[in-house]
Protein backbone atom coordinates (compact mmCIF):
# COMPACT_ATOMS: atom_id res chain seq x y z
CA UNK A 1 0.00 0.00 0.00
CA UNK A 2 1.19 3.21 -0.79
CA UNK A 3 0.65 5.53 2.06
CA UNK A 4 1.78 9.54 2.64
CA UNK A 5 3.05 11.30 5.67
CA UNK A 6 2.84 14.97 6.61
CA UNK A 7 5.56 16.49 8.41
CA UNK A 8 4.95 19.28 10.72
CA UNK A 9 7.32 21.63 12.65
CA UNK A 10 5.42 21.36 16.25
CA UNK A 11 3.42 18.86 17.90
CA UNK A 12 0.73 21.46 18.30
CA UNK A 13 0.62 21.82 14.37
CA UNK A 14 0.44 17.66 13.93
CA UNK A 15 -2.38 17.69 16.34
CA UNK A 16 -4.40 20.78 14.96
CA UNK A 17 -3.98 18.79 11.76
CA UNK A 18 -5.44 15.33 13.31
CA UNK A 19 -8.22 17.38 14.55
CA UNK A 20 -9.31 19.05 11.14
CA UNK A 21 -8.41 15.81 9.14
CA UNK A 22 -11.08 14.08 11.75
CA UNK A 23 -13.23 16.53 11.60
CA UNK A 24 -13.36 16.16 7.60
CA UNK A 25 -13.81 12.92 7.19
CA UNK A 26 -10.52 11.96 6.39
CA UNK A 27 -8.85 8.51 7.19
CA UNK A 28 -6.00 9.42 8.70
CA UNK A 29 -3.86 7.79 11.69
CA UNK A 30 -1.39 9.60 13.80
CA UNK A 31 2.64 8.02 13.46
CA UNK A 32 5.83 8.70 14.89
CA UNK A 33 7.81 10.02 12.21
CA UNK A 34 9.88 7.38 9.81
CA UNK A 35 13.44 8.01 10.96
CA UNK A 36 13.72 7.80 7.11
CA UNK A 37 12.40 10.99 7.03
CA UNK A 38 14.65 13.84 8.72
CA UNK A 39 11.77 15.88 10.21
CA UNK A 40 11.00 18.81 13.27
CA UNK A 41 8.35 16.92 15.00
CA UNK A 42 8.16 13.54 16.11
CA UNK A 43 4.46 12.74 15.30
CA UNK A 44 3.43 12.38 11.50
CA UNK A 45 0.23 12.51 9.79
CA UNK A 46 -0.18 9.07 7.57
CA UNK A 47 -2.94 8.44 4.59
CA UNK A 48 -3.79 6.98 1.83
CA UNK A 49 -1.74 8.76 -1.24
CA UNK A 50 -4.73 8.47 -2.90
CA UNK A 51 -6.23 11.21 -0.12
CA UNK A 52 -3.32 13.51 -0.87
CA UNK A 53 -5.01 15.92 -2.84
CA UNK A 54 -7.61 16.47 -0.36
CA UNK A 55 -5.42 16.23 2.68
CA UNK A 56 -3.90 18.97 1.44
CA UNK A 57 -6.65 21.03 0.26
CA UNK A 58 -8.19 20.68 4.24
CA UNK A 59 -4.82 21.85 5.92
CA UNK A 60 -4.29 24.65 3.15
CA UNK A 61 -7.62 26.43 3.46
CA UNK A 62 -7.24 25.82 7.61
CA UNK A 63 -3.96 27.22 7.37
CA UNK A 64 -2.28 24.72 9.09
CA UNK A 65 1.44 25.10 9.28
CA UNK A 66 3.13 22.33 7.47
CA UNK A 67 6.92 20.93 6.95
CA UNK A 68 6.38 18.44 3.97
CA UNK A 69 4.02 16.13 2.23
CA UNK A 70 6.00 12.64 1.30
CA UNK A 71 5.15 9.88 -0.27
CA UNK A 72 6.15 6.35 1.46
CA UNK A 73 5.49 2.71 0.97
CA UNK A 74 4.58 0.04 3.20
CA UNK B 1 -16.15 27.19 56.48
CA UNK B 2 -16.57 30.13 53.90
CA UNK B 3 -13.83 30.57 51.49
CA UNK B 4 -13.24 34.30 50.51
CA UNK B 5 -9.73 33.95 48.80
CA UNK B 6 -10.77 33.10 45.71
CA UNK B 7 -8.80 36.61 44.18
CA UNK B 8 -5.15 34.25 45.41
CA UNK B 9 -7.08 30.86 43.97
CA UNK B 10 -10.16 29.96 43.39
CA UNK B 11 -11.76 27.09 45.48
CA UNK B 12 -13.63 24.76 45.41
CA UNK B 13 -12.93 23.64 41.51
CA UNK B 14 -15.64 21.53 39.41
CA UNK B 15 -15.85 18.71 40.43
CA UNK B 16 -14.69 18.13 36.12
CA UNK B 17 -11.49 19.12 36.91
CA UNK B 18 -10.99 16.83 39.20
CA UNK B 19 -12.20 14.61 36.92
CA UNK B 20 -9.50 15.25 33.80
CA UNK B 21 -6.93 15.82 35.78
CA UNK B 22 -6.93 11.99 37.28
CA UNK B 23 -8.15 10.78 33.70
CA UNK B 24 -4.63 12.14 32.47
CA UNK B 25 -2.62 9.93 34.68
CA UNK B 26 -4.65 7.13 34.11
CA UNK B 27 -5.23 7.47 30.06
CA UNK B 28 -2.76 10.01 28.77
CA UNK B 29 0.44 8.97 30.74
CA UNK B 30 3.41 9.66 27.91
CA UNK B 31 5.73 12.70 27.26
CA UNK B 32 3.21 14.82 24.93
CA UNK B 33 5.25 15.71 21.64
CA UNK B 34 8.25 13.53 22.72
CA UNK B 35 7.88 10.07 21.64
CA UNK B 36 5.00 9.38 19.46
CA UNK B 37 3.01 6.07 20.76
CA UNK B 38 -0.25 5.96 21.74
CA UNK B 39 0.00 7.35 25.20
CA UNK B 40 2.79 10.40 23.81
CA UNK B 41 -0.52 11.89 21.46
CA UNK B 42 -3.13 11.41 24.12
CA UNK B 43 -1.07 13.77 26.19
CA UNK B 44 -0.10 15.93 23.13
CA UNK B 45 -4.28 16.41 22.18
CA UNK B 46 -4.65 16.80 25.93
CA UNK B 47 -2.54 19.86 25.38
CA UNK B 48 -4.18 20.89 22.18
CA UNK B 49 -7.57 20.90 23.04
CA UNK B 50 -7.29 23.06 26.09
CA UNK B 51 -5.38 25.37 23.35
CA UNK B 52 -8.05 25.32 21.25
CA UNK B 53 -10.69 26.31 23.90
CA UNK B 54 -8.03 29.02 25.14
CA UNK B 55 -8.15 30.41 22.16
CA UNK B 56 -11.37 30.64 21.35
CA UNK B 57 -12.26 31.75 25.46
CA UNK B 58 -9.72 34.57 24.96
CA UNK B 59 -11.23 35.16 20.75
CA UNK B 60 -7.47 34.05 19.60
CA UNK B 61 -7.26 33.46 15.78
CA UNK B 62 -4.69 30.79 15.96
CA UNK B 63 -4.51 28.20 18.97
CA UNK B 64 -0.71 27.87 18.04
CA UNK B 65 -0.06 31.55 19.37
CA UNK B 66 -1.28 30.07 22.82
CA UNK B 67 2.09 29.36 25.09
CA UNK B 68 1.32 27.50 28.58
CA UNK B 69 2.93 28.63 31.56
CA UNK B 70 3.64 27.65 35.15
CA UNK B 71 0.91 30.89 35.82
CA UNK B 72 0.70 34.71 35.50
CA UNK B 73 4.02 35.34 36.61
CA UNK B 74 6.14 33.44 34.02
CA UNK B 75 4.05 34.77 31.33
CA UNK B 76 4.53 38.08 32.31
CA UNK B 77 8.48 37.22 32.46
CA UNK B 78 8.24 35.82 29.07
CA UNK B 79 6.76 38.51 27.50
CA UNK B 80 9.18 41.04 29.38
CA UNK B 81 12.32 39.51 28.71
CA UNK B 82 11.40 38.60 25.07
CA UNK B 83 10.22 42.01 24.07
CA UNK B 84 12.57 44.89 25.86
CA UNK B 85 16.07 45.60 25.39
CA UNK B 86 18.24 48.78 27.59
CA UNK B 87 17.29 52.01 26.12
CA UNK B 88 13.19 51.12 25.52
CA UNK B 89 10.07 53.11 27.76
CA UNK B 90 7.54 51.22 29.31
CA UNK B 91 4.80 52.75 30.46
CA UNK B 92 2.83 50.73 33.49
CA UNK B 93 0.52 51.95 35.88
CA UNK B 94 1.04 52.51 39.94
CA UNK B 95 -1.62 49.56 40.77
CA UNK B 96 0.68 46.67 39.52
CA UNK B 97 1.33 43.60 41.49
CA UNK B 98 4.52 42.68 41.97
CA UNK B 99 4.29 40.23 38.78
CA UNK B 100 4.58 43.22 36.79
CA UNK B 101 6.74 45.86 38.94
CA UNK B 102 9.60 43.38 40.07
CA UNK B 103 10.86 42.44 36.90
CA UNK B 104 10.11 45.83 35.49
CA UNK B 105 12.42 47.29 38.11
CA UNK B 106 15.12 44.53 37.50
CA UNK B 107 15.12 45.46 33.94
CA UNK B 108 15.20 49.47 34.71
CA UNK B 109 17.99 48.55 36.71
CA UNK B 110 19.88 47.22 33.50
CA UNK B 111 19.11 50.54 30.91
CA UNK B 112 15.40 50.40 30.65
CA UNK B 113 13.41 53.57 30.82
CA UNK B 114 10.33 53.01 33.04
CA UNK B 115 7.11 55.45 33.89
CA UNK B 116 4.74 54.72 36.28
CA UNK B 117 1.56 56.50 35.71
CA UNK B 118 -0.14 57.33 39.07
CA UNK B 119 -3.61 55.73 39.55
CA UNK B 120 -6.61 57.27 41.89
CA UNK B 121 -7.18 56.29 45.00
CA UNK B 122 -9.73 53.93 44.13
CA UNK B 123 -7.75 52.59 41.69
CA UNK B 124 -8.95 53.66 38.67
CA UNK B 125 -6.72 54.82 35.74
CA UNK B 126 -7.27 58.36 33.94
CA UNK B 127 -6.08 57.45 30.49
CA UNK B 128 -5.18 60.74 29.50
CA UNK B 129 -2.31 60.72 31.93
CA UNK B 130 -1.59 57.04 29.89
CA UNK B 131 -1.75 59.73 26.63
CA UNK B 132 0.86 62.19 28.21
CA UNK B 133 3.64 59.39 29.27
CA UNK B 134 4.03 57.35 26.30
CA UNK B 135 6.62 58.65 24.02
CA UNK B 136 8.36 58.09 20.69
CA UNK B 137 10.41 55.11 22.01
CA UNK B 138 7.54 53.56 24.13
CA UNK B 139 8.33 49.84 23.24
CA UNK B 140 5.73 48.45 25.55
CA UNK B 141 2.44 49.32 27.68
CA UNK B 142 1.57 47.50 30.67
CA UNK B 143 -1.64 47.42 32.74
CA UNK B 144 -3.48 45.00 34.53
CA UNK B 145 -6.94 44.53 33.88
CA UNK B 146 -8.12 44.32 37.04
CA UNK B 147 -6.77 45.05 40.96
CA UNK B 148 -6.27 42.37 42.94
CA UNK B 149 -6.14 44.87 46.11
CA UNK B 150 -9.77 46.36 45.14
CA UNK B 151 -10.68 45.03 41.62
CA UNK B 152 -11.21 48.09 40.04
CA UNK B 153 -11.17 47.67 36.52
CA UNK B 154 -8.68 49.36 33.81
CA UNK B 155 -9.99 50.94 30.53
CA UNK B 156 -8.25 48.42 28.92
CA UNK B 157 -9.44 48.89 25.26
CA UNK B 158 -8.76 52.71 25.73
CA UNK B 159 -4.98 52.16 26.82
CA UNK B 160 -4.62 49.93 23.71
CA UNK B 161 -5.72 53.00 21.26
CA UNK B 162 -3.10 55.17 23.09
CA UNK B 163 -0.13 52.46 22.82
CA UNK B 164 -0.80 51.65 19.56
CA UNK B 165 -0.88 55.31 18.35
CA UNK B 166 2.46 55.87 19.96
CA UNK B 167 3.56 52.57 17.87
CA UNK B 168 3.47 50.41 21.51
CA UNK B 169 2.25 46.82 22.09
CA UNK B 170 -0.01 46.71 25.23
CA UNK B 171 0.77 43.76 27.67
CA UNK B 172 -2.24 43.21 29.92
CA UNK B 173 -1.81 41.07 33.04
CA UNK B 174 -4.88 39.62 33.22
CA UNK B 175 -5.02 37.30 36.38
CA UNK B 176 -7.61 38.59 38.20
CA UNK B 177 -10.12 38.96 35.18
CA UNK B 178 -9.92 35.84 33.26
CA UNK B 179 -12.39 33.74 33.63
CA UNK B 180 -14.26 36.14 35.92
CA UNK B 181 -15.04 38.77 33.20
CA UNK B 182 -15.18 38.47 29.55
CA UNK B 183 -11.97 38.85 27.94
CA UNK B 184 -11.87 39.74 23.88
CA UNK B 185 -8.15 40.35 23.17
CA UNK B 186 -9.53 41.14 19.58
CA UNK B 187 -11.80 43.14 20.97
CA UNK B 188 -9.86 45.08 23.18
CA UNK B 189 -6.62 45.27 21.23
CA UNK B 190 -4.40 43.89 23.57
CA UNK B 191 -1.21 42.25 22.17
CA UNK B 192 -0.25 40.25 24.81
CA UNK B 193 -2.49 38.81 27.82
CA UNK B 194 -0.74 37.14 30.56
CA UNK B 195 -3.32 35.00 32.40
CA UNK B 196 -3.30 32.27 35.15
CA UNK B 197 -5.01 29.12 35.06
CA UNK B 198 -5.46 28.42 39.12
CA UNK B 199 -8.03 31.49 39.66
CA UNK B 200 -11.07 32.45 37.97
CA UNK B 201 -10.00 30.08 35.23
CA UNK B 202 -10.99 27.35 37.89
CA UNK B 203 -7.98 25.28 36.65
CA UNK B 204 -5.23 24.31 39.05
CA UNK B 205 -2.20 25.73 40.11
CA UNK B 206 0.79 25.37 38.06
CA UNK B 207 -1.17 26.45 34.84
CA UNK B 208 -1.78 29.42 33.43
CA UNK B 209 -0.23 30.71 29.95
CA UNK B 210 0.83 33.86 27.66
CA UNK B 211 -1.10 34.88 24.31
CA UNK B 212 0.84 36.31 21.51
CA UNK B 213 -1.68 38.50 19.45
CA UNK B 214 -1.23 38.48 15.71
CA UNK B 215 0.49 41.96 15.10
CA UNK B 216 3.82 40.53 17.45
CA UNK B 217 6.33 39.44 15.68
CA UNK B 218 7.48 36.60 17.94
CA UNK B 219 10.30 35.79 15.94
CA UNK B 220 12.16 39.09 17.29
CA UNK B 221 11.57 37.92 21.12
CA UNK B 222 13.97 36.33 22.99
CA UNK B 223 12.85 33.00 24.82
CA UNK B 224 13.15 33.36 28.11
CA UNK B 225 14.30 29.67 28.50
CA UNK B 226 15.64 27.38 26.47
CA UNK B 227 15.67 23.28 26.01
CA UNK B 228 13.94 20.32 23.98
CA UNK B 229 9.83 20.94 22.60
CA UNK B 230 10.17 17.28 21.43
CA UNK B 231 10.91 19.11 17.51
CA UNK B 232 13.22 20.01 15.77
CA UNK B 233 15.63 17.70 17.43
CA UNK B 234 18.44 17.97 15.32
CA UNK B 235 18.99 21.54 16.23
CA UNK B 236 21.43 22.54 18.78
CA UNK B 237 19.30 26.02 19.04
CA UNK B 238 16.11 27.21 19.66
CA UNK B 239 13.32 26.48 17.26
CA UNK B 240 11.57 29.44 16.14
CA UNK B 241 8.32 27.80 15.91
CA UNK B 242 5.18 29.10 17.85
CA UNK B 243 4.43 27.67 20.60
CA UNK B 244 7.35 25.75 21.06
CA UNK B 245 9.74 28.57 21.09
CA UNK B 246 8.33 29.36 24.57
CA UNK B 247 7.22 26.09 26.09
CA UNK B 248 10.86 24.12 26.50
CA UNK B 249 11.24 21.47 29.03
CA UNK B 250 8.39 18.84 30.05
CA UNK B 251 5.07 20.76 30.15
CA UNK B 252 2.17 20.76 33.20
CA UNK B 253 0.01 18.01 31.04
CA UNK B 254 -2.18 17.23 34.18
CA UNK B 255 -2.79 20.79 35.09
CA UNK B 256 -3.30 21.92 31.34
CA UNK B 257 -5.81 19.13 31.25
CA UNK B 258 -7.62 20.33 34.73
CA UNK B 259 -7.55 24.04 33.12
CA UNK B 260 -9.52 23.04 30.10
CA UNK B 261 -12.16 21.72 32.36
CA UNK B 262 -12.64 24.95 34.41
CA UNK B 263 -13.17 26.19 30.69
CA UNK B 264 -15.61 24.14 29.85
CA UNK B 265 -17.11 24.67 33.53
CA UNK B 266 -17.35 28.69 32.66
CA UNK B 267 -18.56 28.02 29.07
CA UNK B 268 -21.08 25.92 30.63
CA UNK B 269 -22.23 28.23 32.46
CA UNK B 270 -21.57 31.02 30.57
CA UNK B 271 -19.11 33.82 31.79
CA UNK B 272 -21.74 36.75 31.99
CA UNK B 273 -24.15 34.42 33.72
CA UNK B 274 -21.01 33.83 36.25
CA UNK B 275 -19.94 37.79 36.23
CA UNK B 276 -23.43 39.03 37.14
CA UNK B 277 -23.51 36.20 40.25
CA UNK B 278 -20.55 37.71 42.03
CA UNK B 279 -21.47 41.34 40.50
CA UNK B 280 -24.48 41.22 42.44
CA UNK B 281 -23.07 39.13 45.83
CA UNK B 282 -20.03 42.06 45.75
CA UNK B 283 -22.61 44.63 45.45
CA UNK B 284 -24.09 43.36 48.63
CA UNK B 285 -21.18 42.70 50.55
CA UNK B 286 -20.03 46.33 49.88
CA UNK B 287 -23.25 47.59 50.86
CA UNK B 288 -23.22 45.43 54.03
CA UNK B 289 -19.57 46.37 54.90
CA UNK B 290 -20.30 50.28 54.40
CA UNK B 291 -23.05 49.47 57.17
CA UNK B 292 -20.50 48.76 59.64
CA UNK B 293 -19.36 51.93 61.44
CA UNK B 294 -15.52 51.30 61.89
CA UNK B 295 -14.65 49.74 58.93
CA UNK B 296 -13.63 51.22 55.52
CA UNK B 297 -14.18 50.20 52.28
CA UNK B 298 -11.32 50.59 49.76
CA UNK B 299 -11.48 50.61 46.06
CA UNK B 300 -14.83 52.59 43.78
CA UNK B 301 -17.79 51.42 45.59
CA UNK B 302 -19.16 50.44 42.50
CA UNK B 303 -19.32 46.64 41.92
CA UNK B 304 -19.81 47.41 38.44
CA UNK B 305 -16.58 48.57 38.07
CA UNK B 306 -14.44 45.83 39.80
CA UNK B 307 -14.38 42.59 40.11
CA UNK B 308 -15.46 40.16 42.93
CA UNK B 309 -12.53 41.86 45.68
CA UNK B 310 -13.61 43.85 48.36
CA UNK B 311 -10.72 45.93 50.79
CA UNK B 312 -11.29 46.64 53.81
CA UNK B 313 -9.46 48.24 56.86
CA UNK B 314 -10.99 48.77 60.32
CA UNK B 315 -10.29 52.16 62.75
CA UNK B 316 -9.26 49.84 65.77
CA UNK B 317 -8.56 46.54 64.51
CA UNK B 318 -5.19 45.44 62.91
CA UNK B 319 -5.90 43.54 59.38
CA UNK B 320 -3.99 40.77 61.05
CA UNK B 321 -6.06 40.65 63.88
CA UNK B 322 -9.40 40.62 61.73
CA UNK B 323 -8.56 37.85 59.32
CA UNK B 324 -7.27 35.35 62.31
CA UNK B 325 -11.00 36.24 64.39
CA UNK B 326 -12.39 35.66 61.11
CA UNK B 327 -10.82 31.95 60.24
CA UNK B 328 -10.42 31.08 64.07
CA UNK B 329 -14.23 32.33 65.55
CA UNK B 330 -16.22 31.94 61.90
CA UNK B 331 -14.04 29.61 59.79
CA UNK B 332 -13.95 32.34 57.02
CA UNK B 333 -11.04 32.35 54.82
CA UNK B 334 -9.71 35.92 53.55
CA UNK B 335 -6.77 37.18 52.77
CA UNK B 336 -4.52 40.32 54.82
CA UNK B 337 -2.06 42.41 54.39
CA UNK B 338 -0.25 43.56 50.67
CA UNK B 339 -0.97 41.28 48.49
CA UNK B 340 2.11 41.02 46.51
CA UNK B 341 1.50 44.78 45.27
CA UNK B 342 3.00 47.36 47.57
CA UNK B 343 2.66 49.99 44.90
CA UNK B 344 -1.10 49.19 44.47
CA UNK B 345 -1.57 49.82 48.30
CA UNK B 346 0.79 53.02 48.57
CA UNK B 347 -1.74 54.13 45.63
CA UNK B 348 -4.75 53.28 48.10
CA UNK B 349 -3.16 54.55 51.01
CA UNK B 350 -3.14 51.59 52.67
CA UNK B 351 0.52 50.90 52.28
CA UNK B 352 2.23 49.17 54.75
CA UNK B 353 -0.29 47.78 56.99
CA UNK B 354 -2.61 46.17 53.57
CA UNK B 355 -5.88 45.60 53.79
CA UNK B 356 -8.59 42.52 54.66
CA UNK B 357 -9.56 41.25 50.93
CA UNK B 358 -12.68 39.50 50.88
CA UNK B 359 -12.79 37.85 47.64
CA UNK B 360 -16.26 36.24 46.16
CA UNK B 361 -15.90 33.03 43.28
CA UNK B 362 -17.98 31.55 41.12
CA UNK B 363 -19.09 29.27 43.85
CA UNK B 364 -19.84 31.67 47.01
CA UNK B 365 -23.81 31.80 47.94
CA UNK B 366 -25.89 35.07 49.22
CA UNK B 367 -25.92 33.32 52.73
CA UNK B 368 -21.82 32.82 52.62
CA UNK B 369 -21.62 36.95 52.07
CA UNK B 370 -24.56 37.44 55.14
CA UNK B 371 -22.70 35.31 57.30
CA UNK B 372 -19.66 36.89 56.61
CA UNK B 373 -21.11 40.64 57.00
CA UNK B 374 -22.72 39.54 60.62
CA UNK B 375 -19.14 38.04 60.98
CA UNK B 376 -17.44 41.20 60.45
CA UNK B 377 -20.15 43.40 62.21
CA UNK B 378 -18.64 40.76 65.80
CA UNK B 379 -14.89 41.29 65.07
CA UNK B 380 -15.21 44.81 64.86
CA UNK B 381 -17.20 45.57 67.72
C1 LIG C 1 -2.95 41.15 39.31
C2 LIG C 1 -2.12 39.91 39.48
N1 LIG C 1 -1.07 39.71 38.67
C3 LIG C 1 -0.32 38.60 38.75
C4 LIG C 1 -0.59 37.63 39.68
C5 LIG C 1 0.30 36.43 39.73
O1 LIG C 1 -0.38 35.25 39.47
P1 LIG C 1 0.41 33.88 39.68
O2 LIG C 1 0.84 33.85 41.12
O3 LIG C 1 -0.55 32.81 39.34
O4 LIG C 1 1.59 33.93 38.77
C6 LIG C 1 -1.68 37.78 40.55
C7 LIG C 1 -2.04 36.79 41.60
O5 LIG C 1 -1.33 36.42 42.46
C8 LIG C 1 -2.45 38.95 40.44
O6 LIG C 1 -3.49 39.15 41.25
Amino acid sequence: MTYGVVLFHTTSSAMRAEKLLIKEGCAIKLIPTPRELSSDCGIAVRFCWSECQRIKSVLEAAGVEVDTVRQIQS
Amino acid sequence: MIYLDNAATSWPKPPGVLKAMADVLERAGGNPGRSGHRLSIAAAQVMYETREKLASFFHVRDPLRVIFTSNATHAINIALAGLLKPGDHVVTSSMEHNAVMRPLRSLEKRGLKLSVVPCASDGSLDVSDVARAVKNNTRLVVVNHASNVVGTILPVAQVASIAHRAGALLLVDAAQTAGSIPVDVQAMGVDLLAFTGHKGLLGPTGSGGLIIGDKVDASLMEPLMRGGTGSQSALEEQPNELPDKFESGTPNVIGIAGLGAGIDWIMERGIEAIRAQEEELTRVLITGLCNIPGIKVHGTLDASRSTAIVSITAAHKTVSDIGLSLDEEFGIMCRVGLHCAPAAHKTVGTFPQGTVRLATGAFTSKDDISTAVAALQKVIS
